[in-house]
């Protein structure tokens, strides 16, 4: 099977990611001058977690006044999922790849590098995991910086739009391929109704929306690898 | 909150983050041969999105109306097989247009 190892090729493939980034950063720059962080804090923020939700509840921690402890697990709960994309992009790496490539490449698994990643047919080389990390990172810490500086300078109707860029860019990840197998459907649904669930029942109030992705992840996915196994080749 | 302390909390969310990422990458190297295990990874990016956009994407501007606007404009754009900017950047137009039309309403 082909090995896709080219930076270029994971350049060109991050563009979308990196122009998504830019809005969504932004947002969380804004987010942060608004909450009183200075610029190069919360610039620091998103070139040293890259990770929107993650960043998010740190910079309420953060501001709330919580302790390190609360922060520390609070990032662990809602970065979890990060641990089960890194399996699996472990297991789309060519077997070759060297240890210090995967150390290197573990500081860009988010979201949507690892549905890009993730999305390709056949296996993935490190060179074209850095092509995906290098722009994306670079927008997302750019919009950052940005969206903190040019707080307050955008019309408060157009920020609120831009809140939506994030979902409408995961929604276009996932529904392309499940139009293709019907299998993807039953999971997305079923993922879908235990988060609604875990949302508006008063009896899961406790559990946290960090941790509701968690177990839906768990229950989809693991419904989905009981009733539809997957054969080698469909992957 | 003083400089040092907020720049030890970044450090720390930094620290988490990666160890987060870190650790499976580097721990699990062999291929899993296991039938289960891998139909569990083929879906876990589906099952993940999926809880991720609902049901947060109902509250992602200030109001549900606009919010609902912009998801369906997502679901439609996407299902055409639009690419992901083109979805991204239309369902915040139609987004916006909601918030117009209820402000001029």
């Amino acid at each position: 099977m082909k090995v896709e190892n080219s930076f270029r090729r994971g350049a060109l493939d991050s563009i979308p990611i990196a122009l998504a980034y830019l809005a969504v950063s932004f947002a969380f720059g804004i987010a942060g001058s608004a909450k009183g962080v200075p610029v190069w804090a919360v610039t620091l923020i998103s070139a040293t977690c890259l990770t929107s939700a993650g960043q998010f509840a740190g910079l309420i921690s953060i501001t709330a006044g919580g302790t390190l402890i609360e922060l520390v697990l609070s990032q662990v709960i809602i970065n979890l999922r990060y641990s089960i994309m890194s399996i699996a992009i472990g297991q789309k790496l060519e077997s070759r790849t060297k240890l210090w490539n995967r150390f290197l490449m573990a500081f860009g698994v988010t979201d949507e590098i690892f549905a890009m990643a993730c999305g390709r047919k056949g296996e993935i080389g490190p060179k074209y995991f850095y092509g995906l990390m290098s722009f994306s990172w670079l927008a997302w810490t750019l919009g950052t910086f940005l969206g903190a500086t040019a707080s307050g300078l955008l019309p408060q109707m157009v920020m609120n739009a831009l809140g939506i860029a994030i979902y409408g860019m995961l929604i276009a990840i996932i529904i392309p391929p499940s139009k293709h197998n019907k299998n993807i459907v039953a999971v997305i649904i079923v993922s879908v109704c235990f988060s609604l669930l875990f949302h508006y029942v008063k009896l899961f109030s406790f559990i946290s929306s960090g941790f509701s992705i968690i177990l839906c992840t768990l229950i989809a996915a693991g419904a989905g690898a009981v009733f539809f196994p997957v054969k080698e080749e469909d992957e | 909150m003083s400089l040092w302390r907020l720049f030890l909390y970044i450090i720390a969310m930094a620290v988490t983050t990666y160890l987060v990422r870190m650790i499976p990458l580097t721990v699990f190297q062999k291929k899993i041969t296991n039938r289960f295990f891998r139909s569990f990874l083929f879906y876990v990016p589906y099952a993940v999105l999926a809880a991720m956009v609902i049901p947060a994407v109902f509250s992602a501007t200030k109001s549900f109306g606009s919010s609902i606007t912009g998801f369906a404009a997502a679901v439609i754009l996407s299902y055409r097989e639009m690419n992901i900017v083109t979805v991204a950047c239309l369902s915040c137009a139609a987004a916006l247009a909601a918030e117009m039309i209820s402000v001029i309403l």
